[in-house]
């Protein structure tokens, strides 16, 4: 929807050439013997108002990513380009924490897990109004008001704002989170994972919420996640990854009518469709995911790719444009039916 | 031995298992919490039988009793398992034994017997399954070797080398490669999906008559889980083992299971074969449910239908029948009284006031 | 906990972490009993004098080893305190006096009554007690008296103040030591990190009494009581530290991964405000619970010390100091009675256990 709108516009996030890589120590000296390539090669652009899904099974780095852009951790190469509020474009891979901070409030994040997200021991109130409060954003009886606002806004009753968050469902904390990443009026929202650890029943619920804020409030969203058919609910553009790398990236619905990357293919053929008259019991992707301490020479796919051929094994393919904005990062994109 | 015929095909139209109004409850220092409020169902030989529900719907807590595994404070507090035991010496399924499981003290030598003999489980988590100072072969190795005689005719013992492999053997045909190596392994050093296979093996190695499968994919990636549905549903076809499978996830229900059993706080809301669950719900709660899951297929970014409210917390547990503050065909009578498990067309039943009046006596 | 619903729910939805580690605590039985007595206990440590039925340091030769006098609460069906008196005899063998109580002759006490004059906190002057004799001449051993003479009763009442206090000043600084190296360690991470860890190893590595005897022994013997006092503490605690700071580095890293944590550092938080409004309150209660436990760990470590002359010394009291007069057999096989402050420890002990592990179960009243 809003894709194709904000594609002429300046995109409000760009992400160049995205490395971290974590050292493997070992010995009493603690000697680096090697690194771990968690992120190794991802490259997007964020359209403001859009929602990019980052798919891939355990390990592949979409978390790793997302807290780099967050710089929850520090990326070790590459280019993260952000638009901030007043026009600038900043690089905040390598924005000095001092620099970062005043942009803290434009980037929010959105946990996984709706236990360990809220301080049990602070009330909803100061979860909440925390962000306000360290940005220095009103007084308290201001900060009482927005925290009021933003718990109705997730649906929540505002008296509920002096419970704390034991008193609360999953589903209920997970809109308490929201509303904490909300309360600074952000511009991005890196969601990871934000309904995995939710009930079938709640999934929906949340779900309908995220996409009912980022039609009111303008939101961006980079929703981080492993369930395939979650991704292509919500976003607007998928990027698949494997080993740290990104292998495709297109709009969702060119993405499902035509993978053109063989792993992305596998992935959508290994989620079992809740009907019972699918059979989607063909081809399945075997082998295991290669560690990405040592991934394989050439493509990393090929060891498991069922249309490997000799030139995977020795070349690595680079991430080229098949058809307008669509990308791949397979030697035969555009030429194979995956 | 004209006789003997209409019998055999008798004995296999009758349950492997069948669990009548079982009631668990926990009796916490908070209060009591019915965790499994009366659930009956039936699994058939040769059956893969679905239960699906959310947190709290009390399918652990029904498997964990079915295997005499509740804990304190937990406790079976009514109701019955009766499972058909292996006929003994190999003879035909007519001089089969059935017990109540429920009855059965759990420390007992019979239902140490029965359990991890001839009902085995495959849990969420093979990691807490495993221990972490022995190799997985080993483990193995020690669990045929404690129930020897389903790989030995006559009443000889296994000496280790046989029962090492015959492990080899399970590890072969779980998919696992290289076997020979991977069976000095521990069980940390195997990826997720190969400790998974392990655990199936394990499971596999007293050749049980009834496999119970609690989420056995939940931890582990969507073409890791491809790959263990897979090696289930072939060994199923081999081996003809009835299956138990617990998930939450409709689409591995809906590919997995022959017949499905949809439970919400402690209780059977509808059951049926796979085909009518998925294509003619008649519950309300199924059908929200199903509604309620982003597909493959449907249309994107647009609002799902959902289930209103919460699941109550274990302690406020509703009146009446469990979804009705929830329900959409919510009716005045449904605050009021419990249905009861009743026939629902030609192959499901419901537990719900839209198809009979039958309230539950218990 | 579902939100709707009644008002023993919403009591619960309110509630601060304080209270559902109060609430967790009070369905504890045993650890409820034990925190009363330790009240008690430290009541004593605060007036130990109103608790004593006579000066500590009073001597006389002439009334050694005089068995334990018991308070009778009536006297023929009334209520009137009293304690049997003493009658002495001299061993004609060994020209001894030898004591006995006699219950036909009664010596009326008084409780909250006037005594001999002593100072609350050092400051306020008052003769009240909480058991005194009428007769003001009257010497009363509610716990026998020792060789010297001495009231046995007042002395254990000030030896409870000297040993409580060692065990709470004592552990006090073991927690100040421990999160504050053990903070930085779990925090600053790296190099520090290493070296910290190091010299807690070296720490415990090393055999503990040898190093208490040999620190003991360095104080110069011309300390005033009060300072013996402080160095054994600053010893106990220099020894005691290391668990600690192990326990506050490892929940340190642990919580450095916390989801709460990482939102806290998103939205902007100082690293001053996440530690001190994030970090440290999570372990506070487990804190707590872990310095219950440390206590009586301290209180034995003194009274060993104590015991073998090489803590604290007289005139200063203490648990270990009175047991020291309990070291000769056959002082013990005259006056058993001399054993009693051993009895004090114990029930101390057990009562700052039984509080600890109560502590301890409900430090975390969030574990679902």
């Amino acid at each position: 929807m809003s894709g194709t709108a904000a594609a002429s516009s300046p995109p409000l996030l760009e992400v160049r050439g995205l490395q971290k890589f974590f050292p493997i120590t070992r010995g009493f000296l603690q000697r680096v013997v090697g690194h771990v390539r968690a992120v190794d090669g991802v490259d997007f652009t964020l359209a403001e108002g859009e929602t990019l899904g980052l798919v891939g099974e355990s390990g592949c780095g979409k978390t790793t990513a997302s807290r780099c852009i967050l710089r929850a951790i520090d990326p070790t190469g590459g280019s993260i380009l952000y638009r901030t509020r007043d026009g600038r474009t900043v690089d905040l891979a390598t924005l000095a924490p001092r620099e970062l901070l005043p942009l803290r409030a434009e980037i929010q994040m959105i946990f996984q897990d709706p236990f360990g997200s809220l301080n049990p021991r602070m009330t909803l109130l100061d979860n909440v109004g925390e962000p306000l409060l360290v940005n220095g954003m009103g007084n308290r009886r201001e900060r009482a008001d927005r925290v009021a606002e933003l718990l109705r806004l997730v649906g929540l009753r505002p008296e509920f704002m002096h419970r704390f968050p034991h008193a609360f469902s999953g589903g209920q904390r997970q809109r308490i989170g929201i509303a904490r990443a909300l309360a600074t009026n952000p511009r991005l929202v890196v969601a990871d994972e934000p309904v995995s650890a939710l009930d079938v029943s709640i999934q929906a619920q949340v779900l309908n919420l995220l996409l009912e804020l980022q039609a009111r409030l303008k939101l961006t969203f980079l929703f981080v996640a492993h369930d395939l058919s979650v991704v292509r609910h919500i976003s607007d553009r998928i990027a698949v990854m494997y080993v740290g790398q990104l292998v495709e990236l297109a709009r969702t619905d060119a993405l499902f009518r035509r993978p053109q990357h063989p792993y992305t293919a596998a992935l959508m053929r290994a989620v079992p469709a809740a009907d019972p008259r699918v059979r989607s019991d063909d081809a399945i992707l075997a082998g295991e995911v290669p560690s990405p301490a040592a991934p394989p020479q050439g493509c990393y796919f090929n060891p498991r790719c069922r249309h490997a051929q000799q030139r995977c094994r020795v070349e690595a393919p680079a991430l080229r444009e098949i058809a307008p904005g669509h990308f791949s990062r397979c030697h035969f994109a555009g030429e194979m039916e995956f | 031995m004209a006789l003997d015929r209409p019998m055999a095909v008798a004995s296999t139209l009758r349950p492997l298992l069948s669990v009548r109004n079982l009631r668990v409850s926990f009796a916490l220092d908070e209060g009591l919490v019915r965790a499994v409020d009366g659930t009956s169902f039936d699994v058939m030989p040769g059956q893969v039988l679905g239960v699906v529900g959310e947190s709290g719907c009390g399918k652990s807590v029904t498997m964990r009793a079915i295997l005499q595994l509740v804990e304190r404070p937990g406790r079976i507090t009514a109701g019955e398992i009766h499972f058909r035991r292996r006929p003994p010496n190999g003879g035909d399924e007519d001089s089969a034994e059935t017990v109540d499981i429920a009855r059965l003290p759990p420390r007992g030598p019979v239902m140490r017997d029965i359990r991890g003999g001839e009902i085995a489980l495959i849990p969420q988590e093979p990691m807490a399954a495993f221990s972490p100072v022995h190799t997985v072969g080993d483990q193995i190795v020690e669990a045929i070797l404690l129930h020897g005689q389903r790989w030995q005719e006559g009443g000889r013992k296994l000496t280790r080398r046989e029962a090492r492999d015959i492990t080899v053997g399970l590890f072969r045909d779980v998919g696992i490669s290289m076997p020979e190596q991977r069976i000095d392994a521990f069980s940390w050093q195997l990826s997720g999906g190969l400790r998974q296979r392990a655990m199936i093996a394990m499971a596999l190695s007293c050749k049980p008559r009834l496999l119970i499968a609690d989420e056995p994919t939940t931890a582990i990636d969507v073409t890791t889980q491809a790959q263990v549905l897979a090696l289930l549903r072939d060994l199923q076809a081999r081996h003809g083992t009835a299956i138990i499978f617990i998930t939450h996830d409709l689409g591995v229900i809906a590919q997995m299971a022959s017949y499905v059993v949809v439970m919400y706080l402690g209780r059977v809301m509808e059951e049926g074969p796979v085909d009518d669950i998925f294509h003619a719900p008649r519950h309300p709660y199924t059908r929200a449910l199903l509604r309620s899951i982003p597909s493959l297929y449907g249309e994107t970014r647009v609002a799902l239908p959902v289930i209103s409210g919460a699941l109550p917390h274990p302690f406020n547990r509703p009146p009446g029948c469990p979804f009705h503050p929830r329900c959409p065909d919510v009716m005045t009578k449904c605050p009021g009284a419990v249905p009861s498990l009743q026939p629902v067309g030609t192959s499901q039943l419901a537990s719900c006031f839209l198809h009979h009046d039958v309230v539950d006596a218990g | 906990m579902t939100v709707a619903g009644s008002v023993a729910e919403d009591r619960v939805a309110v509630a601060s972490n304080w209270k559902l580690v109060w609430w967790r605590f009070r369905r504890h039985h045993l650890a409820m009993a034990s925190g009363v007595l330790l009240i008690f206990l430290y009541m004593i440590v605060i007036a130990p004098d109103f608790f004593a039925t006579q000066d500590p340091e009073r001597t006389d030769a002439r009334q050694a080893f005089i068995p334990v006098q018991t308070i009778h609460l009536f006297d023929d069906g009334r209520l009137a305190p009293w304690v049997p008196a003493i009658v002495g005899k001299r061993n004609p063998v060994t020209l001894r006096m030898e004591w006995t109580t006699d219950p036909k002759k009664k010596v009326p006490v008084r409780f909250f009554a006037a005594g001999f004059s002593w100072r609350l906190l050092g400051l306020i002057p008052t003769t009240i007690h909480l058991v005194a004799p009428v007769d003001p001449n009257q010497r009363i051993f509610l716990l026998g008296s020792d060789r010297l003479g001495r009231d046995q009763w007042s002395r254990i009442m000030h030896g409870t103040q000297t040993s409580m206090t060692v065990g709470l000043v004592a552990v006090a600084l073991s927690v100040v030591l421990g999160v504050v190296l053990g903070g930085i360690s779990g925090y600053v991470g790296g190099k520090t990190d290493q070296v910290i860890q190091r010299i807690i190893e070296l720490l415990q590595s090393v055999p503990t009494i040898p190093i208490w005897l040999a620190l003991s022994a360095a104080l110069p013997r011309d300390w005033t009581p009060i300072q013996v006092f402080f160095a054994i503490t600053v010893i106990l605690s220099l020894v005691g530290w290391t668990t600690l700071g192990r326990e506050v580095r490892g929940r340190f890293l642990a919580l450095r991964e916390e989801d709460f944590v990482l939102a806290a550092r998103l939205a902007g938080c100082s690293r001053m405000r996440i530690i001190l409004r994030h970090m440290v309150p999570t372990f506070l209660s487990h804190i707590i619970a872990t310095s219950s436990l440390a206590i009586p760990v301290m209180i034995i470590n003194e009274t060993s010390l104590s015991f073998l002359g090489l803590g604290i010394r007289p005139p200063a009291i203490s648990w270990g100091v009175l047991l020291q007069e309990a070291q000769n057999i056959q002082t013990l096989a005259l006056a058993p009675w001399l054993l009693i402050p051993g009895l004090v420890v114990i029930v101390a002990v057990l009562a700052f256990n039984l509080v600890g592990d109560g502590l301890r179960d409900a430090a975390d009243p969030y574990s679902h």
